[in-house]
C-alpha cells in the first residue's frame, strides 16, 4: 500500500524529468533546428542498430526525411529488427529514462534510454503531433500501430491510437516523427552522420532519402555481424558508494561474501574475503544491513585489493580490417592502415581503442588532418575540440611520422584519422554524446593506438621518400641518355636508327642495374566517389552554423 | 693529329661495344695527382704511374659521362677542320648540348683535363689551347716564327725591345731559336723582370730573361724546355723565398706537377737550378722578412711529407726544414733594402759564381 504522499513524491520526480528536459533540450542535442533533425535520426538509427545486433540480425535500415514545408520535417526510420512486444511500445517511445541499457553492463550505442523518447517529446512540443510507431515481432504475429505522446507532467505515455494493421514485413519497427527542424548538407548533417555510420558499421545497409528526394544506398560490405558483446557484471573498481549500497539492498544473496561474488565480475571467494577483511566487515553479514560507513570502508578496501581486470568480451571492436575498408570507401588516399589496441580499463570499465589512418592521394597536403571520431560505432560530429580523442591526437608527435605539426595542434598534411572507442560505458562529456571525457587511461590508450598506426605510416612515408629519390635518379638518367647516344653517333658517324638503338640499350642497362620500380601505394577498389561526396557539400556554410552554437 | 682522331674514335667504339653487350660502359683515366707520380731521377721529371680511375656509366656519373663524350666529339670536329678552341670557348660550345651543358667553366676544364689524360697526349694535340697568358721573354735571343698567312719565317730579335718583351704564344712547338746566350734566367715576378730588362742585365750577363708570372703556364714551361734542349743552355730560376716559390713555381717548372702528370714529360725543365731566394739567403743577406702564413706552413709540411721531388733531394728537405724553423719568408724585391740595384750589382753575380749555394 502506498500513501498519497508517496505517490505524490513519485509523481513530482517524474514531472521534473520530462519538464527538465523539455526546458533543457540542448542537453539532449536539440539545440537548434538543424541539430534536432540530426539527433532525431541518430537516436532512432542507433536504437535500430542496437536492436538488430542484439537479435543477431544483419541490419537493414530505411531512413526517409520529408520536407513538410514551414520548417517542418517528417522523419521515418524503419528497421528489420526483432520488433517490440506490444506492451512495451508505449514505454519505450513515450517515457523518458525507460530502457534496458542503463543497467546493463554491455556495449551498446544507446545508454540512458532518453534518446528516442526525447525525440518524440521534441516533435510533440514543436508540432503538436504524436509519434507513429508500427512494430511486428515475427511471422504470424500481428503488426501493432500506435500513436503516442508523452504526458510531460507525469512522464507517462499517452496513447492516442492503438491498432492492429497490415504490414508486409516479417519483423521490424517503424517510427514516424514530425518535428520542427532544418536541413542542410555538410560535415554535421544527417547525410554525413549516415555515411560515417556506414564507415564504422560495414555490416549495415542503409537506404536513405533526404528532403531533396535524393536517395543514397549505403550497401553492406561485411556479411558478418560484429562479435556479440557479452553482458558483464560491474567490476568492483568502477563501483561507487550509492550504487554499492543500492545493489547490496537489492541482492538476493544472504551474505556479504556471496553478494560480492555474485553481483560483481572477477570477485572470487578469496578476493571477497580479502576485501571484507580489509574493510572489517564480517563475511556472513547480511547485505541488507550494510551501513554507509561499512560501504565506504568496502569501497576503500576494493581500491587496496588487487583484482583481475574485467572480462573484455563485453566489447566488440570494429576491427582493423573493417575500419580500413570503411576509410577506403570514404577517402581516395594512397596508404591506409589501422590498429586495434588490446582492451584496457578505466574505473572498472573495459574499453578498446581503434585508430585508422588514410594518407596522401587526394587528401589536401596543406590543411589540418581530418578527424573522424566514433564511440561504440556511432559517429561524433560535434564538439571535436572538447573530445579526449582530439587531446590524444594533439599530444602525439606526428612530426616523426612525416607530417607537420605545431605544438598542441592537430597535424597538418594529407592525413585522415579515424578514432574509435568501444566500451560498455563510454564517458561522454554531456548527455548529447558529442565528446569523450578526458580520462587519463583513455587518452593514454588513444595515444598508443595513434603511435602504432603512426609507425606504420612512417614506414610508408619513408618508402615513398626513397621512391621519390629513385624516380628522380631515373629521370636524371633518362635526361642524359640522349646526350651519350648523340656523342657516340657523331664521333662514329652512325645513323639515326643506330642512335635510337643505343638509347634503347642504355635504358635497358640502367634499368637492370637499378631494379624494377614497384608501386607502393595501396590500390583502392572500395573507393566510391559518390559516397565520398556526401557530407562535403556546403562545408563552409555548415561551419558557420557551428559557430553560432 | 690523325692519331688523336683514332684514339677518340677508339674510345667511342669501346663505349659502343659495351652498350651492345648490355654492359655499362666504362671510361678509364689516369689519376692526376702527386700520389700517381714518381720522381724519375734519370730523366729528371715526375713520371706518371699506372693508377687509373674509372668512370662507369651510373646515375651519378651519367652527366659527366655524356659531357666527356660530347667534348671528345667537339675535339674531333676541330681536328678535322684544323681549328683550335680555348678552354673558355669549350665552355661556351657546350651551351648547345641542351641538358648536358656545363654550368661553370671549372666543370669543362676538369672534363678537358680528363680527356687529355685519357688520350695521353698534349691538350694542344686535341685542339684545345689554354686561355692563360704565356710568360715574357727578353734578352739575347732571336725567335723565328712562321707567318700563319704566308708561311714565311718571321724573325723576332728580342734585343730590339726597348722596355717591352716577347710574349710566349700558346703554341710553341713550331718556334725556332737563334742565340749565343750562356744561360736562361727565369724570374718569378714581373717587377724583378722589369728591373733586369731596364738595366739590360741580359747584356752584361749574356743571358735570356724569362718572366714566369707566377706558376709558369704550359707554354712557358715548354718554351724554356725547348730553349734548354735545342741550344744546350743552363736554366736558373729566381723566385721569392717562400714555399709557393719553391714548391709551386720552381718544382712545377723543373719536374712537372701532379695535376699534369700525364704530360710532365713535355712540360718540364730537368736541368733547371734554383738560385734563390733560399732560407740561407734570408740569413746571409739579412733580408727583411714576413712571418709565414698558415697556408705557407701547411705547404711546407705537405711538401716534406708528400712531394716525391723534395723527398729525393735532401738539400730541399733541409731548406724547407730551415724555413719551417725560421718561420719567415722573404720576397725577391727584399734586396732593395740594401740598394735598388743590389740584385744586379751583387746578388746575382755572386750567386751564379758560387755553385755551392744553388739548390737542385
Amino acid at each position: 500500500m502506498t500513501t498519497a504522499a508517496e505517490q505524490m513524491a513519485q509523481k513530482q520526480r517524474s514531472i521534473s524529468v520530462a519538464e527538465f528536459f523539455s526546458k533543457n533540450r540542448h542537453l539532449l542535442g536539440f539545440d537548434n533546428p538543424r541539430k534536432s533533425l540530426l539527433t532525431t535520426v541518430k537516436e532512432a538509427v542507433d536504437n535500430a542498430l542496437d536492436a538488430c545486433e542484439e537479435a543477431r540480425i544483419l541490419p537493414e535500415i530505411i531512413v526517409e526525411i520529408i520536407d513538410m514545408g514551414t520548417d517542418r520535417y517528417r522523419v521515418i526510420i524503419e528497421d528489420n529488427g526483432p520488433g517490440i512486444v506490444k506492451e512495451q511500445i508505449p514505454n519505450i517511445f513515450a517515457r523518458l529514462l525507460y530502457g534496458s541499457k542503463f543497467h546493463s553492463m554491455k556495449m551498446s550505442r544507446g545508454q540512458q534510454g532518453i534518446g528516442i523518447s526525447a525525440a518524440v517529446m521534441y516533435g510533440q512540443l514543436t508540432t503538436g503531433r504524436p509519434a507513429r510507431i508500427t512494430s511486428i515481432t515475427g511471422k504470424g504475429k500481428q503488426a501493432h500501430y500506435y500513436e503516442l505522446k508523452i504526458d510531460t507532467t507525469t512522464n507517462t505515455p499517452q496513447i492516442l491510437k492503438d491498432d492492429v494493421v497490415e504490414w508486409n514485413k516479417e519483423h521490424g519497427t517503424r517510427i514516424e516523427i514530425d518535428l520542427e527542424a532544418g536541413y542542410s548538407k555538410g560535415a554535421t548533417s544527417v547525410d554525413a552522420y549516415l555515411k560515417q555510420t556506414a564507415i564504422a558499421n560495414p555490416h549495415v545497409t542503409i537506404i536513405y532519402t533526404n528532403p531533396k528526394a535524393e536517395q543514397f544506398i549505403f550497401p553492406r560490405v561485411v556479411e558478418e555481424l560484429p562479435a556479440e558483446a557479452q553482458e558483464v557484471k560491474p567490476h568492483p573498481y568502477g563501483v561507487e558508494l550509492g550504487l554499492l549500497m543500492q545493489m547490496a539492498h537489492q541482492t538476493s544473496s544472504r551474505t556479504m561474501s556471496g553478494f560480492l561474488q555474485q553481483e560483481f565480475s572477477r570477485v572470487s571467494s578469496q578476493v571477497a574475503k580479502e576485501i571484507l577483511q580489509k574493510a572489517g566487515v564480517l563475511e556472513n553479514a547480511k547485505p541488507a544491513d550494510l551501513t554507509r560507513e561499512a560501504a565506504e570502508k568496502i569501497i576503500r578496501a576494493i581500491k587496496d585489493t588487487k583484482i583481475m581486470a574485467p572480462p573484455t568480451d563485453c566489447i566488440a571492436p570494429i576491427g582493423a580490417e573493417a575500419l580500413k575498408k570503411g576509410l577506403k570507401k570514404e577517402i581516395k588516399a594512397e596508404f591506409y592502415c589501422a590498429t586495434t589496441r588490446p582492451p584496457a580499463v578505466y574505473r572498472g570499465s573495459p574499453f578498446i581503442i581503434e585508430v585508422g589512418l588514410a594518407y596522401g592521394g587526394e587528401l589536401k597536403g596543406d590543411s589540418v588532418a581530418k578527424v573522424y571520431r566514433f564511440a561504440n560505432r556511432v559517429p561524433l560530429q560535434y564538439q571535436q575540440g572538447a573530445c579526449a580523442s582530439t587531446a590524444a591526437i594533439t599530444q602525439t608527435n606526428f612530426k616523426s611520422y612525416g607530417l607537420q605539426q605545431s605544438k598542441g595542434s592537430l597535424p597538418v598534411g594529407p592525413l585522415a584519422i579515424a578514432i574509435h572507442i568501444a566500451s560498455i560505458w563510454v564517458p561522454f562529456t554531456s548527455e548529447s554524446k558529442e565528446a569523450i571525457a578526458h580520462y587519463d587511461e583513455i587518452i593514454k590508450e588513444m595515444k598508443l593506438a595513434l603511435q602504432d598506426a603512426g609507425r606504420q605510416l612512417a614506414k610508408y612515408v619513408n618508402k615513398k621518400k626513397k621512391l621519390k629519390g629513385e624516380l628522380q635518379k631515373r629521370s636524371y638518367i633518362e635526361k642524359y641518355i640522349p646526350s651519350v647516344a648523340l656523342a657516340i653517333k657523331q664521333i662514329l658517324d652512325l645513323t639515326d636508327a643506330q642512335k635510337a638503338e643505343i638509347e634503347e640499350r642504355l635504358k635497358g642497362i640502367m634499368e637492370s642495374s637499378r631494379g624494377e620500380i614497384k608501386n607502393i601505394a595501396d590500390t583502392n577498389e572500395e573507393y566510391d566517389e559518390e559516397f565520398a561526396k556526401i557530407g562535403k557539400e556546403d562545408e563552409e556554410s555548415s561551419d558557420d552554423e557551428d559557430d553560432e552554437q | 693529329m690523325k692519331e688523336t682522331l683514332k684514339k677518340i674514335q677508339g674510345t667511342a667504339q669501346r663505349v659502343l661495344s659495351s652498350i651492345e653487350h648490355q654492359e655499362a660502359p666504362v671510361l678509364t683515366f689516369p689519376i692526376r695527382s702527386l700520389s700517381n707520380v714518381e720522381y724519375n731521377e734519370k730523366e729528371g721529371y715526375f713520371k706518371i704511374l699506372n693508377k687509373v680511375k674509372e668512370r662507369k656509366l651510373t646515375a651519378n656519373t651519367i652527366k659527366t659521362f655524356a659531357q666527356t663524350l660530347l667534348l671528345m666529339n667537339e675535339s674531333k670536329k676541330i681536328i678535322e677542320t684544323d681549328d683550335i678552341m680555348t678552354k673558355r670557348e669549350a665552355y661556351y660550345v657546350s651551351k648547345n648540348w641542351g641538358d648536358a651543358k656545363f654550368n661553370e667553366q671549372p666543370e669543362s676544364d676538369a672534363v678537358m683535363d680528363d680527356i687529355e689524360a685519357m688520350m695521353r697526349t698534349q691538350r694542344e694535340q686535341i685542339g684545345f689551347i689554354p686561355e692563360e697568358d704565356g710568360g715574357a721573354v727578353a734578352g739575347a735571343i732571336t725567335i723565328i716564327e712562321k707567318d700563319p698567312e704566308t708561311g714565311e719565317d718571321i724573325e723576332i730579335d728580342c734585343t730590339k725591345f726597348a722596355s717591352g718583351a716577347y710574349n710566349i704564344p700558346n703554341q710553341v712547338e713550331g718556334l725556332k731559336f737563334k742565340t749565343n746566350a750562356k744561360f736562361v734566367l727565369a724570374i718569378e715576378t714581373a717587377g724583378m723582370f722589369q728591373r733586369l730588362v731596364k738595366h739590360k742585365y741580359w747584356k752584361s750577363a749574356n743571358c735570356i730573361l724569362v718572366s714566369l708570372k707566377g706558376v709558369p703556364s704550359r707554354a712557358t714551361r715548354r718554351f724554356i724546355r725547348k730553349l734548354a734542349d735545342e741550344n744546350k743552355l743552363d736554366v736558373f730560376v729566381f723566385t721569392d723565398g717562400d714555399p709557393y716559390g719553391y714548391l709551386n713555381i720552381y718544382r712545377t717548372l723543373k719536374v712537372g706537377s701532379g695535376n699534369a702528370a700525364h704530360i710532365n714529360e713535355f712540360f718540364c725543365v730537368p736541368n733547371a737550378k734554383f738560385i734563390g731566394v733560399t732560407p740561407q739567403d734570408i740569413i746571409d743577406y739579412k733580408l727583411p722578412t714576413h712571418p709565414l702564413k698558415d697556408i705557407d706552413i701547411k705547404r711546407l709540411k705537405d711538401g716534406m711529407k708528400n712531394d716525391p721531388f723534395v723527398k729525393h733531394h735532401k738539400e730541399w728537405e733541409k731548406a724547407l726544414k730551415q724555413m719551417a724553423t725560421l718561420k719567415k719568408r722573404a720576397e725577391q724585391q727584399a734586396f732593395a733594402s740594401h740598394d735598388l740595384n743590389y740584385v744586379i750589382s751583387t746578388y746575382l753575380p755572386d750567386k751564379l759564381k758560387d755553385h755551392s749555394k744553388w739548390l737542385p
